[in-house]
């Protein structure tokens, strides 16, 4: 399945955006302007923008502490976004949940996740009420090597596989879980090896080739549709940052992280559009300077953005 | 005495513990070479090797389960969860199992285990990282709730958490890692369920927990200015809950201000005002008074976090309500 050239440009505007949002954040947490947590998606844009390229608007996701590629994947707003991140009134969730819980239920974004593994059960919930209402959408689980670990992801492919659920499982195996490797907390080597207890396609997938992340998504996404249930496709993958932001990272080396820097997924993308004539280098780069301006914009927007008042703390605890 | 943080001395626990019984083990993410995600377990991989200082995968339930499975076979570990709020994850092992089984089984078993857990708002870490869930713990009949506040209480309370046979819940607070108090090199236990007067006082008891002890005692300072003195009793344990240190003071004020972080309905202050209502009543000559949190979830960013938090200000005002 090729992508037309218009879906192949979004993927590089995509992806483009991602990292330069994840750059202004890195910038803005070290000047301590951002509280909380930051956990950044550097080095991962492929797998978010390949997986969630092969949805439509209607189709839903559940997202990670590691969201914000999710989320401006699926068309998540600049600025409603950084005015979460900075706290603000005016952002997704009117600045009360920040990076890890930004949601935006009209986007079908069931929400960044602050607990680990706790997707998989809202994905199963929001694939089996599109069967039950018969609603054609599918739903994109996007959970670590981590959460892969968690009883709750495990019983997630169980039911999904049981009731034959249109949801995608998409695994973004970045080798860690904070400073646990993957060959401490399991014995497999492929996460996609699982999906054969549960009688599913499990797929093994270059992470930093969106194409590759895009193809396997779409063949997932099209066996959903068609009533034949869950797949699960791992994104071997890799994490630029630390954890979150401070993270010393002394857990890996250098050279792991040279290498993997060396795959990194957007010039090799862009390698390839130049090549196909689907993009120019100036087009591309004309891309580039309008999303970096597009971020400036959001942050101007979040900066100026009032805090929210102490009289709002009450609201929305029930509907 | 030598001064260290409240980490240090946690962490001088653990240690002393694992030196002296080599059924002790710990467990838990990121507990190793990482030396835990605020630090409290830092030098003890090094120090103890990773058969005794094991980094688990991310899977809470099997981390508190195993725990138990292991405490019932004849070891004493010290489990640690990255932050209270993941308990949701494991809550089967730690109250149906845990908590039930030295009863279920008619005395038979014994669960040595001790349950580390974070808790508290103030980081900007949101609904699912900043909670104080000493309320659920109360509840089950079987665990034992630690909650100290200071470095000295730290350590002793730790070390007798981990020699208890009972399993014990072990509440830290996050923003507590980094004060500093005595706390001597040797290692020492504090009996569970013994009350601490932080400040003595004549006309007002305010019992308050965790970091809420620091809040308290500035707000005694503001009210000393007021001329009210105020008695400060730190419970230091909910379960066993020293009723008679709180009792006696109360009958020394007369009045009685509850003070915890947790969400306030339903929240630990109850147990205390209920205890103090039944048994305590002819010594009141003013209605009991609870601080806590509001009942919302807690909020990410900065001022509405601030709100959420109770503070000094707050002790004020609910002890003059009534002095
Ligand atoms: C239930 C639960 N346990 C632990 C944590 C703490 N924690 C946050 S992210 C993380 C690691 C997640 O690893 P992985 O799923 O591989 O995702 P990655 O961070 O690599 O994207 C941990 C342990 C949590 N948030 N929730
Ligand atoms: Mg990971």
């Amino acid at each position: 399945m090729t992508p037309d050239k218009k879906t192949l440009v979004h993927m590089y505007e995509t992806m483009n955006k991602i990292r330069m949002f994840e750059k202004k954040l890195q910038d803005f947490f070290a000047a301590g302007e951002i509280p909380g947590f930051v956990h950044l998606y550097l080095g991962e844009e492929a797998v978010a923008t390949g997986a969630c390229s092969a949805l439509t608007d209607k189709d839903k996701i559940t997202s990670t502490h590691r969201g914000h590629g999710h989320l401006l994947a699926k068309g998540g707003d600049l600025k409603l976004m950084m005015a979460e991140i900075f706290g603000r009134k005016t952002g997704y969730c009117l600045g009360k949940g920040g990076s890890m819980h930004i949601a935006d239920l009209d986007l079908g974004i069931l929400g960044a996740n602050g607990i680990v593994g706790g997707g998989g059960p809202l994905a199963t919930g929001a694939a089996f009420a599109s069967k039950y209402s018969k609603a054609d959408t599918v739903t994109v689980c996007f959970f670590g090597d981590g959460a892969s670990n968690q009883g709750t992801t495990q019983e997630s492919l169980n039911l999904a596989s049981a009731w034959k659920l249109p949801l995608v499982f998409v695994n973004e195996n970045n080798g860690y879980g904070i400073s646990c490797p993957q060959c401490k907390s399991m014995a497999v080597t492929d996460i996609a090896d699982r999906a054969a207890a549960y009688d599913m396609p499990g797929v093994v997938v270059d992470g930093n080739d969106v194409l590759a992340v895009f193809e396997a998504v779409s063949e997932a996404v099209k066996r959903a549709r068609n009533g034949e249930g869950p797949s699960l496709i791992e994104c071997k993958t890799y994490r630029w940052r630390g954890h979150f932001e401070g993270d010393a990272c002394t857990y890996r080396c250098q050279e792991e992280l040279d290498e993997w820097m060396g795959k990194d997924p957007i010039p090799r993308f862009e390698a390839k559009l130049v090549e196909s004539g689907a993009v120019s280098k100036k087009e591309a780069a004309a891309i580039q300077d309008r999303i970096a301006k597009e971020i400036e914009e959001a942050v101007t927007f979040a900066k100026q953005s009032p805090f929210p008042d102490p009289s709002e703390l009450l609201d929305n605890v029930y509907a | 005495m030598p001064e260290k943080t409240y980490l240090q001395a946690l962490n001088e626990a653990l240690r002393q513990e694992m030196e002296r019984d080599e059924k002790v083990f710990i467990m838990g993410e990121d507990v190793g070479q990482f030396g835990g995600c605020f630090g409290v377990t830092q030098g003890l991989f090094e120090k103890f090797g990773e058969e005794r200082v094991r980094d688990t995968p991310i899977t809470e339930s099997v981390i508190v389960g195993c725990a138990a499975g292991a405490a019932a076979s004849g070891l004493r570990p010290v489990a640690e969860l990255m932050f209270v709020d993941f308990i949701g994850v494991a809550m089967d092992q730690l109250f149906n199992q845990a908590a039930k089984m030295r009863f279920m089984f008619g005395g038979k078993a014994t669960v040595p285990m001790t349950l580390r857990m974070p808790q508290g708002a103030g980081i900007g870490a949101a609904a699912q990282h900043s909670q104080s869930l000493e309320a659920w713990f109360m509840h089950i009949p079987g665990l034992k709730v630690v909650i100290p506040s200071t470095p000295y209480d730290a350590k002793g309370l730790l070390i007798s958490a981990i020699r208890d046979d009972s399993p014990t819940v072990f509440l830290e607070h996050k923003m507590l890692y980094g004060v500093s108090g005595e706390v001597p090199d040797e290692a020492y236990a504090i009996e569970l369920g013994k009350a601490d007067v932080k400040r003595e006082g004549s006309d007002v008891t305010i019992v308050a927990t965790s970091l809420m002890v620091h809040t308290a005692l500035a707000a005694a300072e503001k009210l000393k200015a007021d001329g009210i003195e105020a008695e400060v009793v730190d419970p230091r344990c909910l379960n066993p809950l020293d009723k008679y240190t709180i009792i006696e003071s109360i009958k020394k004020t007369n009045a009685l201000v509850i003070a915890h972080e947790a969400v306030q309905y339903a929240g630990p202050g109850a147990e205390i005002a209920a205890m103090a209502a039944e048994e305590a009543l002819d010594y009141l000559d003013a209605p009991i008074k609870r601080v806590g949190a509001p009942f919302c979830p807690v909020p990410f960013s900065p001022p509405l976090e601030k709100a959420y938090i109770p503070d000094a200000d707050d002790i004020v005002a609910a002890v003059k309500s009534i002095r």
